[in-house]
């Protein structure tokens, strides 16, 4: 049976799931950051001179991520064209 | 074959040093001829905590660079028979390490001693790198707290890539979680990560939980390994984890709180 002095202590918001939640989130990015292969910035930066011959777009228009599950890499390319 | 065992953590203050002085105590009172070098170079500390400050006379450093001969370094334990440190210079900093001169120290040590303990530095620079590039083992010391877990998500991605087994293809490291200054009853008002909320998110095998206790403070005063107090509970928490390290199988204890009397439960204490 809850209680009065429950009541109280379940209003305040469980800090350590917060943290656990916020902890799951940046660890899985920066793992993911840190298996980039080091020359992804260097294609990034020539595929973007290519993309440039067609369309006007700017260095932040374009993010480029490798991702690896058991047998297989996708390497995934983002362009945001501008609007016409 | 010797082994080497780097403790480190990525963020200072979580309780590596300690917890180097308690396993290689612990190790050594197993019988295993053990030494603890001191990589904090330049912030010496690992002699206060095990009482041996007053007789350092050679380092580290001076080994590497040839000023002294291994013997005249290593200091002997006065407690424990197979227990020897290595400190740190206090007046160079972490550049005067090479990694030819720390493993030329490595390879000679291994010659005659079974378990190496690394106590690394905090950060993940140059001290910290040389602490674990040569390690069989790494004990990740991290505190139920945010950035503690995160920065030891970052040492056990350094492991993986930045380590001599890693760049030459070995068998990896082999990763021990020890998490530390535990407070059970934090823990249970939700105030504080639990022992499998830190396990989900670090994903390595668990080799113990130390309880935050007042033994630790105690024994640093008086330079005492806090293994050697085996009244505490700290002091029982290091034993159980050497012994797991060692391989044996103990259940986990101080996972939760002591049970208060009734007055302390409405009134906290
Ligand atoms: N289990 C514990 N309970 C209470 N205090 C602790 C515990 N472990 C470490 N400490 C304290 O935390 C501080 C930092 O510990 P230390 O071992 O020097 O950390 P590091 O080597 O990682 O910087 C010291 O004051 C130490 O007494
Ligand atoms: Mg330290």
């Amino acid at each position: 049976m809850a209680s009065f002095f429950d009541y109280f202590r379940s209003r305040k918001p469980n800090s350590a799931s917060v943290a656990k939640e916020r902890l799951q989130i940046i660890v899985a990015h920066e793992r993911s950051q840190r298996q980039q292969p080091d020359y992804l910035p260097a294609l990034q930066k020539e595929l973007l001179e290519v993309i440039k011959k067609y369309v006007q777009v700017a260095q932040d228009d374009i993010s480029i991520q490798i991702d690896n599950t058991d047998n297989c890499s996708v390497l995934e390319l983002n362009i945001t064209l501008p609007e016409k | 074959m010797a082994k080497i065992i780097v403790v480190t953590s990525g963020k200072g203050g979580v309780g590596k040093t300690t917890s180097s002085a308690a396993i290689g105590t612990g190790l050594a009172l197993r019988g295993h001829k053990t030494v603890v070098i001191d990589f904090d170079v330049g912030l010496r500390n690992l002699d206060l905590i095990m009482n041996c400050e007053r007789r350092v006379v050679y380092d580290f450093i001076n080994v590497v660079n040839n000023e002294a001969t291994l013997n005249q370094a290593l200091i002997k334990d006065k407690r424990v028979e197979t227990l020897y440190i290595l400190p740190a210079s206090q007046t160079r900093d972490k550049d005067a390490l090479t990694r030819e001169g720390v493993e030329k120290v490595l390879i000679e040590l291994a010659e005659t001693f079974e378990y190496i303990v690394c106590d690394s530095p905090a950060g993940i620079e140059k001290g910290a790198l040389m602490a674990l590039y040569f390690a069989d083992e790494a004990v990740v010391v991290t505190n139920p707290e945010v950035s503690s877990v995160r920065d030891s998500d970052r040492i056990i991605g350094i492991l993986h890539s930045k380590s001599r087994r890693a760049e030459t293809g070995q068998e990896p490291i082999k990763e021990h979680l020890l998490l530390t200054r535990y407070d059970p009853e934090r823990v249970e008002l939700g105030e504080m990560l639990g022992v499998k909320d830190v396990q989900d998110i670090l994903a390595i095998p668990l080799l113990g939980v130390i309880p935050e206790s007042e033994a630790v403070l105690k024994c640093s005063n008086q330079g005492i390994p806090v293994i050697l107090e085996s009244q505490s509970d700290a002091g029982q928490a290091y034993e159980d984890a050497v012994s797991r390290l060692l391989g044996d199988e103990r259940p986990m204890r101080f996972l939760t709180a002591p049970k208060k009397g009734f007055f302390k439960r409405m009134f906290g204490g």
